[in-house]
């Protein structure tokens, strides 16, 4: 078991040193030179000179005048001191203190959405293979929910909640009006605002869910341990609880393929529902080419993405005694 | 008397139309009686199986009368056959290596299972121990996995899970055929041991290999086409077969001894005909070498000397 999990911590050690490089390279690979950039963009060049003199500081102050190699260690070296740069958009706040702000609302909206979707999906899925009446309703609704993308989803019911009906908010994380407090007015707004992304991101994971453990359920309830068991004459309750437990394992795979997919749905959510999460932060950051705005996020939500693929790892071995068996051996 | 069938009828139902794959069977399996059932694929054997314990979706019931022990068997309730199963009718399937929940330690499973029918697992856990050293596996199965057993291990852990109630009567359906040799005979010997012992009453083995079923039956039952051609004793199915299909089943088995390299090993002719609209009469007529006039008619299966039935013209 140590053996598997230290394996297993390495592989996600180097995963992790991968995409931080690659999140390093990528800006500093693009054509164009930043600084050259946001001079030309402040109004034409009438003083070389002085042009000159002030690229030099902003190269040493970005820390670009040192060889590239210097430039990739003291990237590490700061991201160990926490330090992810200042952002340009926002300037002179530190990348670290604008994703940090973002980051609860990000969470909130992400976590909730993906563990009750997988929770009552599977729920709602493993009736609707027993139950003719729901799996009627349950299979076409599950496929219109998610083929649907996410933006479209959160554009219509951003439409037809807020707008036509106007129960909710479409815009922003809490009311224009206020500022953030610890009281009830600005906790009910925040709950109002909050709604409408997390039932879009919700309602689109949910259909999926619900599909993937219907059909999981049939396989199983068909399978031979199930027959085994019944022609023992043990009770329907019985079979369909091991039907059920068999048939989540894949589903908790599915949970870690559909991760980065969910992230990705959260940032286009984000963006249609101006929701200062770090999706909004991605879309903004582009905007406005703060590069090292963008990279501090995407080192976020790849980090993120990484941890909760690994706590999916560890829970995995917990539910299928296969994977332990396999590590210690099988004896004959 | 353990077993009495009579008129037995079971049809599956298909978009083109019902198949008869049993087509009133009548037969007694004796107290203390290993009845071997044989015939090749799609005679009706594993139907007959799977009638005794559990009809699956497919199959319907549609006359006839099971009575094990002098009760009445409600074979097409499925609810009401959930007392009889376990206890008084248990059931050892050919998927053994499957059969058991994968993610489920295996005396956990069995706990779970008894619990379930409403028996204490604490109290039969010391018999079940012993019937595992009698079959010859360790007692640490039960806290191990499926998949840390082999394919024979776990052959010989449903056969001993299957009879921890000790039931009237057994079905074991090609519980052999997805073994080796070595395999194939320890569960054999299992079988013929739990029955001296007394752990089953009867025991009805149903298999497509002709040798497997005389090595532990006592009694044989041929099936063609749905229907019964023959019962006997073990020794008189292979040695002096009276309907032609036997005979003709007898004669394609090698011989020790005997070389193939001039002559072909004997066949039979033809194949069965099909169960969606099953011709009247006799069913082997059309590749029966001794067929006449006469079995156009339906011939009835009867007792031609103690213990052996036919169902021939011929024969008779």
């Amino acid at each position: 078991m140590g053996r598997y999990f230290g394996r297993k911590s390495i592989v996600y050690a180097l995963t992790c040193i991968v995409a931080v490089t690659i999140n390093w390279l990528v800006p500093r690979f693009m054509p164009g030179d930043p600084v050259l950039q946001m001079l030309i963009s402040r109004g034409p060049d009438t003083n070389p000179e002085q042009t000159a003199v002030i690229m030099d500081y902003y190269n040493r102050l970005f820390g670009f005048d040192v060889p590239l190699w210097q430039q990739y260690l003291n990237y590490w070296g700061a991201l160990f001191k926490g330090d992810l740069g200042v952002s340009v958009w926002l300037f002179p706040t530190p990348v670290a203190d604008v994703v940090l702000r973002a980051l609860p609302y990000t969470l909130g909206l992400l976590l909730p959405a993906i563990l009750l979707s997988w929770f009552l999906g599977n729920k709602v899925g493993a009736m609707a293979a027993r139950r003719k009446w729901l799996d009627n309703s349950v299979l076409p609704v599950g496929y219109v929910l998610t083929a649907t993308p996410y933006m479209w989803l959160a554009i219509l019911l951003a439409w037809s909640l807020g707008i036509v009906a106007g129960i909710f908010p479409t815009a922003g994380g809490y009311g224009f009006d206020l500022q953030p407090a610890v009281s009830w007015e600005f906790a009910s707004s925040l709950a109002m605002h909050w709604f409408l992304p997390f039932l879009s991101l919700f309602l689109v994971a949910f259909g999926g869910w619900a599909i993937g453990m219907r059909n999981l359920v049939i396989y199983e309830l068909e399978s031979d341990y199930a027959n085994y068991l019944a022609a023992l004459g043990a009770p329907p309750r019985l079979i369909r609880r091991y039907a059920f437990r068999n048939a989540i394992l894949p589903q908790v795979t599915g949970l870690a393929l559909q991760l980065g997919v969910l992230v990705g749905g959260s940032i286009l959510t984000e963006v249609v529902f101006a929701y200062p999460g770090l999706g909004n932060l991605v879309f903004q950051a582009l905007l406005h080419r703060d590069f090292f705005l963008l990279q501090g996020v995407v080192l976020f939500i790849v980090i993120g993405v990484l941890v909760a693929n690994f706590v999916i790892d560890v829970v995995y071995v917990l539910v299928d005694p296969r994977t332990r068996a396999g590590m210690q051996g099988v004896s004959a | 008397m353990s077993l009495q069938v009579d008129g037995l009828r079971v049809r599956y139902r298909t978009l083109r139309g019902d198949v008869h794959a049993l087509d009133g069977v009548t037969f007694e399996v004796a107290d203390g009686e290993i009845m071997g059932l044989v015939g090749e694929s799609g005679c009706g054997k594993t139907t007959l199986a799977k009638s005794l314990i559990r009809l699956d979706g497919r199959m319907q019931y549609v006359d006839g009368v099971v009575e094990l022990d002098g009760v009445k068997l409600p074979i097409d309730d499925q609810h009401a056959m959930n007392r009889f199963r376990f206890t008084q009718i248990s059931f050892v399937p050919q998927y053994a290596m499957s059969a058991l929940n994968p993610i489920r330690k295996i005396g956990k499973m069995i706990a779970e299972l008894l619990e379930s029918r409403g028996f204490d697992y604490k109290s039969i856990q010391p018999e079940l121990e012993r019937r595992l050293d009698l079959v010859g596996l360790p007692r640490d199965v039960l806290r191990r996995y499926p998949i840390e057993l082999s394919g024979g291990m776990k052959q010989r852990t449903v056969v001993v899970v299957s009879t921890l109630l000790d039931p009237s009567l057994l079905v074991a359906d090609e519980a052999t055929s997805a073994l080796d040799v070595s395999n194939q005979k320890a569960v054999a010997e299992t079988l013929v041991e739990f029955r001296d012992r007394r752990f089953v009453r009867s025991v009805i083995v149903v298999t497509h290999d002709i040798s497997l079923g005389y090595q532990i039956a006592d009694t044989i039952m041929v099936m063609y086409a749905g229907k019964q051609a023959e019962k006997a004793p073990a020794e008189v199915i292979v040695n002096s077969p009276r309907h032609p299909y036997t005979q003709a089943l007898m004669s394609s088995l090698p011989e020790v001894g005997v070389r193939y390299e001039d002559r072909r090993l004997a066949g039979i002719p033809g194949s069965p005909p099909p169960l969606l609209n099953p011709p009247s009469g006799c069913r082997f007529r059309d590749r029966c070498p001794l067929a006449f006039d006469q079995c156009a008619e339906e011939p009835p299966f009867v007792e031609i000397a103690t213990g052996h039935s036919v169902a021939c013209w011929k024969a008779a």
